[in-house]
């Protein structure tokens, strides 16, 4: 009971936080200084047409590395932890077959749904969307085939290499920014383009694309341990 | 618009808070925390909205010189996109540390799991 009013007393204290933050934006009239920086400058400098984009990948690139870190450890640990249990004994577990609508359903599904993620993560410096939502794209297509075929062994190998090579590729670029151009992950390595076309914003949309793969890849790893994990008994 | 964003998110942020704190189910707390993080994110982005204005994408209607006077904040949209991925890797760790307590106490009620390392 006690435990309750103390939870009672940290929500209506959180309630206050966000009364203050609502009446404080309220007030507000325009972008603050470093927000209107990326705006100003955003499209001159990166000419990325997505100023979110510029801003994840350019301007606070480094930060996305350590994100693609931070899922590449989550990655690591689910298979660490449930890779253990599943040693000793190979033997593959059966699993029940799912309907035939599912299975026929997926098999043309499955390839526009990676169609869609590729389309979402290249366009990333021009339309809404990017690396992390097409990976996440590819990722649900990787889910559809394993509803509509639980067994489903395709791509493991092709997973294992995106896995190793897409953040060997970023780190690269980002340090062929030091030389090229003026730091690390830079994207002026490669000729900018104008604003808007689809070759456009120089190393962004290569860097999204393998972020893209990296996401997608780190995901559906994520499933592929999930899914072998062998129950107990 | 922006309010019942704004409400509907700190409503969320409640209910996860309420649930991480009070129950007992490891997966509620999970499903707890969950709540919690989207429902940072939709404050978050509800905040970086200003009145009147667009997407921060360049295109016909959003010349580059305009963008400034008349795009959203990009920050917190930035920030929220990073944080859609992180809150996704951590939920996906939370369960699976769920998974291995069950396997090994055979309950998920955190009243009665115990260190029985001495027995």
């Amino acid at each position: 009971m006690l435990k309750k009013l103390f939870a009672l007393i940290l929500i209506g204290g959180l309630g206050l936080i966000f009364f203050q933050l609502y009446n404080q934006r309220s007030r507000r009239e325009g972008l603050t200084k470093t927000a209107s920086y990326y705006t100003e400058k955003g499209p001159a400098e990166t000419r990325s047409a997505n100023i979110v984009t510029s801003v994840v990948v350019t301007y606070r690139g480094l930060d996305t590395l350590g994100e693609v870190t931070i899922l590449f450890a989550a990655a690591s640990i689910i298979g660490f932890f449930l890779k253990r249990s599943e040693k000793g004994s190979k033997d593959k577990t059966i699993r029940n077959q799912s309907s035939e609508l599912l299975q026929t359903g997926s098999m043309l599904l499955v390839p526009l749904i990676f169609l869609l993620g590729i389309y979402v993560f290249v366009n990333g410096h021009l339309s809404p969307g990017g690396g992390f939502q097409g990976g996440a794209i590819i990722a649900s297509g990787t889910v559809l085939a394993f509803l509509a075929n639980p067994s489903f062994e395709g791509g493991r190998t092709l997973i294992h290499i995106l896995e190793s090579l897409s953040g060997m590729f970023y780190v690269g670029i980002g340090v062929a920014g030091i030389f090229l151009a003026a730091g690390f992950l830079d994207n002026r390595i490669f000729p900018t383009g104008n604003v808007g076309s689809f070759i456009s914003a120089g190393a962004i949309p290569v860097i999204y694309s393998i972020i893209g793969l990296k996401v997608g890849a780190e995901l559906s790893a994520i499933l592929y341990s999930l899914r072998d994990t062998k129950e107990q008994q | 618009m922006i309010h019942i964003a704004l409400a509907g998110g700190a409503l969320l942020i409640f209910i996860g808070i309420w649930g991480m704190l009070t129950k007992k189910n490891i997966i509620r707390i999970i499903i707890g925390f969950s709540l919690f993080d989207t429902g940072l994110h939709v404050v978050l982005v509800g905040l970086g909205y200003l009145k009147n204005r667009t997407a921060p994408i360049v295109d016909a209607d959003l010349p580059a010189k305009a963008a400034s006077s008349q795009s959203v904040d990009p920050v917190p949209q930035a920030i929220v996109l990073t944080a859609i991925v992180i809150g996704l890797a951590v939920t996906s760790v939370l369960l699976v540390f769920a998974l291995k307590l069950y396997q090994s106490k055979n309950t998920l009620d955190i009243n009665k799991l115990r260190d029985n390392t001495n027995d």
